[in-house]
Order: structure tokens, then C-alpha cells, then sequence
């Protein structure tokens, strides 16, 4: 299990990256290999409001559909188009290539809330 | 706890994910469906199926009882065939459906879904009448199910028998595989070639490994319930608890050549499918295709004019065809090819058309 000791994750297996005043959101790698071959991803349009632990869209692979929670809440400033036609992306590259959304925070104290790696490894061992 | 197969011991060493299935500990995937789902279309991948049911039924009177729960023809049966087959209800309901293999002129081995055994036999049971004996063999019996276009080839390494003669749903009793005593059966469940290979539990672990030596050459990988979902589904080839079930008859979900009205002997629920298969039935299952973005699974609700006309019992991305398609139970009016309906999917009513099935046909 790959895991970026620079992200912060949620419980629900969305990574988030800082990126000056906007954070970029994507699933972890180990999500998307419980998943299996993603083959459909929705995502928001730009200018959406996400809310924090709501659902924002949804992944789905050739055996079911897991929602997309959100990690914060925030407006939607970019989202990744290249997923539609490859949402392959989402197993082999979950933390470059498969990155999903950019949202400008509406509180960005709430990246606190988020769990570290080493909190996110753990949580997964446990089960 | 869940039930395992024999094959449970050896899962990990092949890296299987496994689900609950039914209450069964099952690998869902191996590698990937994906990876899986191609081996078999193009290639032979090895299932492990010893979760199904075998029933036996011997004794005097044996065909006279199949005759009355079967919706099919058993009388068409002659040693060493096997035959596609529902039970129904009074009402014309499905109790399950299943495969029936003629040994002998008074000894039959029924092959049904796991999640159905108990209920099966207690149904059997309760209509046994003289010299009917069953017997409930399924925890004895281990299935693995070799498919693909390279099966043949794979397995006729491991026996003498000319396996080119075995014809489809011809099957084979007491083969000597590799000193493992075997049924084999030209049958199987991926729109593929292929054969159904039952042997005693204990045997499983020594011929699965076998098979999976033999065909390494060939490229055959072992292949999980996920695959073996996306193959069936690809043919067409109905799912008991989707597709059939106690409220959708066999004649609603197309199965009419396994329901034989005709025979001499009155079978249960046969003045209802009679009636079904004369006037037709008020709702039909039909492949649908979604024309806008999203994937159809069991259960959405399909539309039509605005009206709520049906739903979907399975629906994926293809493997194969990389299309978002589905079988849905729908009203007949809205079930002719290329009428045009809408599938609910998370609030949003996507638009879909009707299409032909089987999705997938194998050259012949």
C-alpha cells in the first residue's frame, strides 16, 4: 500500500494535497485496489459547492459504485477531465494521474481534521 | 461463519480477494476481472464453483418425479446427457434453475445454485412420491470449471479419453484425471467452450493444481465469481435472485425453450407458463444500452414516457464490448428493439434504447 507521507486522508479514502490556497483530492491506493478496474468516474462541474463528508460523486468499477465523500468543503476550480476517457488512471496512477478534483477551501483549518499517513496507515490495518 | 469449498486452503497462495457470497467465502478476483474476464473470452481461465449444489435423485419412479417438477422435457434425456431446467411454483414462479444429468435410467444428478440447496431439497422432498430417493450430496462434491476457447486443449492433457467427441452438454462419468476420479461435462456458465468438472472434495486442491500446470502454456489464470458475473452476463445466461426468481417466471425472462408445455406429464406451474406462452406475458426481459453516460446496476429503476415500466436485474460495463448495458425486466410495450427508455441512476434519468441479446455470441 503506497501512501505519501505529504497527503492527509480521510476516513473514507480521499487523499488531499495542499497546494498554496487550494487542495487537490483524489482516492487512495489502497481504495482503488479494493475497488478493482475503475471503469466510470462522475465528477462535479467546476463552481460546485462540495460539503465536507457529503458525497461529491462516485467511482465505479466493473463489480459496483462507491461515492466520492468529500474531505472539505469548498468550490470546485478544476476537475479532471482525462478521467472519462481513461478512468484506467484511477488504479495505476491514484496520486498523479488520477487526481480528481481542485477545490479553493472555504476554511482551510479544516485540512487539520484530516488524518496523517501514519493515521490513515493505521486505520486501514485495523480494518 | 461463512461456508468455504475444499479450494479455500489455496485461495491466498493465488492471491484471491474474497466476499461473502450467499454466506459463502468466495474469490471474487484473483488478478483483476478485467484480466480474468479476457483470459476466458480469449484463452481458458479455471473457476473454482464447488459452492454449487448437487442433489441426486434415484429410485423407481425418478423420471415420472423429475417430470413433475421440471419444467423441461426429461424424458428427452438419454445416459450421459445433461439438460438446462427450471422448477416453478403453482403460480409460475421460479424456485431455481438448474442442470440435470441422466447416469443411469433411474439415477440423475441435479446441479443447483448454491443459495438455493436447502430450499431445493425441502421443495423436492415435500412432492417426492414412491420409490423416489434423494440425496443431498452437495458437501461431498467439489466443481471447477475450466472455460474458454483453449479448455479442450488444456484438458485433453491430463486424460486419455478423446475429449473432441464429447459434444456440448454431453458429459462423461468416472474419468481417471491425473488418478483423480472425475465427471466431466461440456457445460458452463461464460458463453464459452468449456467443461464442468465435478470430483470429491478431497481431490479438489490436487486438480485444480493440475489443470493449472497443464494449461500454463496456454495462459490459463485461476478466475473469481467477479468474472465469472461479467461472462455470464455478457451471454445472456440468467443469474437465480436477478434475473429469475419467485415473482419472474421463466417465460418473462425468456426462457421458454426450457419450458416444455407439450410433455405428457403435468408439471408444477404449467397451466400458468401454458397461458404465458400463448397470450404472452405482461412484462418481458430485454437487453437495454445506455445512450447517455453512466452504468445500469440490479435494481435501478427504468422509465419510459414517464412512467415507471420496469428495472434492472444486472447491468455492467461490458468487458468485452466496453459498453454500458443491461438486462432489464420491462412493461412488453416498451420491450421491441430500439424503443427507448430511461434508467434512473442516482436521480438523474439517464437515457438508454433496447438491444438485441445475447450481448456477446463466440464464433462458432
Amino acid at each position: 500500500m503506497n501512501t505519501p507521507k505529504e497527503l492527509r486522508y480521510s476516513e473514507e479514502h480521499e487523499w488531499v494535497r495542499v497546494e498554496g490556497d487550494k487542495v487537490r483530492i483524489g482516492i487512495t491506493d489502497f481504495a482503488q485496489s479494493e475497488l478493482g478496474d475503475i471503469v466510470f468516474v462522475e465528477l462535479p462541474e467546476v463552481g460546485t459547492e462540495i460539503t465536507a463528508n457529503e458525497p461529491f460523486g462516485s467511482v465505479e468499477s466493473v463489480k459496483t459504485v462507491s461515492e466520492l465523500y468529500a474531505p472539505i468543503s469548498g468550490k470546485v476550480v478544476e476537475v479532471n477531465e482525462e478521467l472519462n476517457d481513461n478512468p484506467e488512471y484511477v488504479n495505476e496512477s491514484p496520486y498523479e494521474k488520477a487526481w480528481m478534483i481542485v477545490v479553493e477551501p472555504k476554511d482551510m483549518s479544516e485540512i487539520d481534521n484530516l488524518l496523517t499517513a501514519e493515521q490513515y496507515e493505521a486505520m486501514v490495518k485495523e480494518g | 461463519m461463512l461456508k468455504r469449498t475444499p479450494l479455500f486452503p489455496v485461495y491466498e497462495r493465488y492471491g484471491a480477494k474474497t466476499i461473502d457470497f450467499g454466506g459463502w467465502e468466495l474469490p471474487v478476483q484473483f488478478t483483476s476481472i478485467k484480466e480474468e474476464h479476457e483470459a476466458v473470452r480469449t484463452r481458458a481461465g479455471l473457476f473454482d464453483v464447488s459452492h454449487m449444489g448437487e442433489l441426486v435423485v434415484k429410485g423407481r419412479d425418478s423420471l415420472a418425479f423429475l417430470q413433475k417438477m421440471m419444467t423441461n422435457d426429461v424424458a428427452k434425456l438419454t445416459d450421459g446427457r445433461a439438460q438446462y431446467t427450471l422448477m416453478c411454483y403453482e403460480d409460475g414462479g421460479t424456485v431455481d434453475d438448474l442442470l440435470i444429468y441422466k447416469k443411469a435410467d433411474e439415477e440423475y444428478l441435479l446441479v443447483v445454485n448454491a443459495a438455493n440447496i436447502e430450499k431445493d431439497f425441502a421443495w423436492l422432498n415435500k412432492h417426492a412420491f414412491g420409490g423416489v430417493q434423494l440425496e443431498n450430496v452437495s458437501a461431498e462434491i467439489a466443481q471447477l470449471a475450466l472455460q474458454g476457447p483453449l479448455a479442450e486443449q488444456v484438458l485433453q492433457k491430463l486424460i486419455n479419453l478423446d475429449l473432441s467427441a464429447l459434444k456440448f452438454f454431453a458429459f462423461q462419468d468416472n474419468v481417471d484425471l491425473q488418478g483423480v476420479k472425475a465427471l466431466i461435462s461440456r457445460t458452463g456458465y461464460t458463453g464459452e467452450d468449456g467443461f464442468e468438472i465435478y470430483c470429491r472434495a478431497e481431490d479438489a486442491i490436487a486438480l485444480w493444481e493440475a489443470i493449472l500446470e497443464a494449461g500454463k502454456e496456454e495462459g490459463v489464470i485461476p478466475c473469481g465469481l467477479g468474472a465469472r458475473d461479467t461472462l455470464r452476463f455478457e451471454a445472456a445466461l440468467p443469474l437465480y435472485g436477478q434475473e429469475l426468481s419467485k415473482d419472474i417466471t421463466p417465460i418473462e425472462a425468456g426462457l421458454g425453450f426450457a419450458v416444455k408445455t407439450n410433455k405428457e406429464i403435468d408439471f408444477i406451474g404449467k397451466d400458468v407458463l401454458k397461458k404465458q406462452k400463448e397470450e404472452g406475458t405482461a412484462r418481458k426481459l430485454v437487453g437495454i444500452e445506455m445512450i447517455d453516460k453512466g452504468i445500469p446496476r440490479h435494481g435501478y429503476k427504468v422509465f419510459a414516457k414517464g412512467e415507471e415500466i420496469g428495472f434492472i436485474t444486472t447491468g455492467t460495463q461490458s468487458p468485452t464490448l466496453k459498453k454500458n448495458i443491461g438486462l432489464a425486466l420491462v412493461k412488453t410495450e416498451f420491450a421491441g428493439l430500439g424503443s427507448k427508455v430511461e434508467v434512473e441512476i442516482r436521480n438523474k434519468r439517464l437515457k438508454a434504447k433496447v438491444i438485441a441479446t445475447p450481448f456477446y455470441k463466440r464464433a462458432k
